[in-house]
């Protein structure tokens, strides 16, 4: 039994608008910037992303090869744990599904867990069954224009199921792994999955 | 290292408040007692839980202001005209009244004496309440301090606010830094500017850093936290001026136009 907070009222949503929102979340119509350091900036001339197999063999893709691969629109609400969600965010990007499929055409092997590594030492762990299966992008396109630095760019990882610091921006590489290695947020006391409908934001919820 | 399912969880509290300092026209702090706080580090945040009587909740982020030493934990609140729960915290909470939160949550943008110095704290509108934890943990550290260490752990803190009448903490930071001489405050004012004023009336901007900050040689570890696009231009000036990226430390927080 929570404490009744007396005279609060609070902001009424729609039902529709509630029923979108994760526990604990409120709607944003703006799209804030949360990062720990200074936003980092790779020329595309210098930009590559690699997908490591688990026995060290990896996939290249430069940029030119990366945004011609087939690409997909994806629109999906994001929740961010500092407490903002935002509704049908648009966003241009190459399934990782694909990135698979190139890469196992070149011998790498799927293993159970992803770490993505990003410009600036970022890194967030996934298990690969949550980027697989049309549940996430590396995304580069938000509503229709390029995706803007403070906000990822050149390229996000984008995992729109679970809380937005998995979709690591300025991500650089997928490696997969045999064991799960936590990331960033993850070893300061962030939750190591980070589902927003069951409110996973710290470590220990449940 | 962190692993899957050990932490327990981070308990939902309730908190009393005891006093209520209105710190500007826009800012108030409350004052808490919150039996069984587990204790915190300069720079973290708590969550708090509002609960209406039919149930609905809303939670928001604050960062705490008081230091480590203090046995009540201060939150710092700016009232945002079209929050949800800043409004209540600021206009209908008073002395004696219960609040929920959990924490301290957040183990990045720390800093405690044992981190090290030189110390560089770049604030922007009430993006000062987790630097000014900082401070106040540094001056009741080193209360009995020698001068190599407090020389070790020196600061700069650059703030930045709209009206002179806006700074938050204004007399207790001129006092902290009149009694220490390896603090040095520096304001930018943005918009009206006292009579007489001879400070920054501009936007922190490279050339404020540069005059300002700890030269990047001497390493200084950095904090910079406020509305998105002072932290946005901060950071990257700073990275310019040569700081390593990885001792530059980021808080951003409100909506991508703020203004301070």
């Amino acid at each position: 039994m929570s404490l009744i907070s007396r005279g609060f009222r609070g902001k009424r949503q729609s039902a529709e608008t509630a029923g979108r929102l994760p526990p604990g979340q409120y709607e944003t119509r703006d799209f804030p910037v949360l990062s720990a350091g200074p936003t980092p900036r790779t020329p595309l001339t210098a930009w590559d992303f690699t997908l490591r197999g688990a026995d060290g063999r990896s996939a290249r893709w430069t940029w030119d090869e990366l945004v011609a691969l087939p690409r997909q629109t994806i629109t999906k609400d994001i929740h961010c744990v500092t407490k903002w969600s935002k509704f049908d965010t648009v966003w241009e990007g190459i399934s990782i599904d694909t990135l698979l499929s190139e890469s196992a055409a070149k011998g790498i092997e799927a293993a159970p867990y992803v770490l993505a590594r990003c410009d600036g030492g970022y890194t967030t762990n996934l298990p690969l069954a949550d980027v697989t299966g049309g549940k996430a992008w590396i995304a580069f396109m938000y509503d229709g224009k390029p995706l803007p630095p403070e906000h990822g760019g050149p390229a996000r990882l984008l995992v729109p199921h679970l809380y937005f610091w998995k979709s690591a921006k300025w991500v650089r590489e997928l490696a997969l792994l045999e064991s799960d290695v936590p990331g960033f947020w993850e070893s300061l006391g962030y939750h190591n999955y980070g589902d927003p409908w069951r409110e996973q934001r710290y470590a220990g919820d449940e | 290292m962190t692993s899957v399912g050990e932490a327990p969880k981070i308990a939902w509290r309730s908190a009393t408040v005891i006093d209520v300092v209105q710190e500007t026209s826009e800012t108030r702090t409350l004052v808490l007692d919150v039996p069984g706080w587990p204790g915190h580090r300069a720079g973290q945040h708590v969550d708090v839980r509002l609960t209406a009587e039919d149930g609905y909740q809303a939670e928001r982020s604050y960062s705490i202001a008081s230091p480590p030493e203090e046995s009540h934990l201060e939150l710092t609140i700016e009232r945002l005209d079209d929050g949800e729960v800043s409004p209540y915290l600021s206009d209908e909470l008073r002395s004696g009244d219960k609040l929920e939160l959990r924490g301290p949550i957040g183990g990045y943008f720390v800093w405690d004496v044992g981190t090290g110095g030189p110390l560089l704290l770049v604030g922007g509108g009430s993006g000062i309440v987790p630097l000014m934890a900082m401070l106040r943990h540094r001056d009741a550290a080193l209360a009995s301090a020698d001068a190599d260490t407090r020389n070790r752990l020196r600061v700069r803190l650059l703030y930045s606010s709209r009206r002179w009448d806006d700074v938050i903490y204004r007399d207790e930071l001129a006092s902290l830094a009149d009694k220490d001489s390896t603090l040095q405050v520096t304001h930018t004012i943005t918009r009206d500017a006292p009579a007489g004023w001879t400070g920054y009336r501009r936007r922190i901007d490279r050339t404020m850093l540069a005059e300002v900050a700890w030269p990047p040689a001497e390493e200084p570890r950095v904090f910079v936290c406020g509305p998105t696009p002072l932290v946005e231009a901060v950071a990257n000036a700073l990275v310019e001026l040569g700081h390593p990226p990885a001792l530059v430390k980021t808080e951003r927080f409100g909506p991508t136009g703020g203004s301070v």
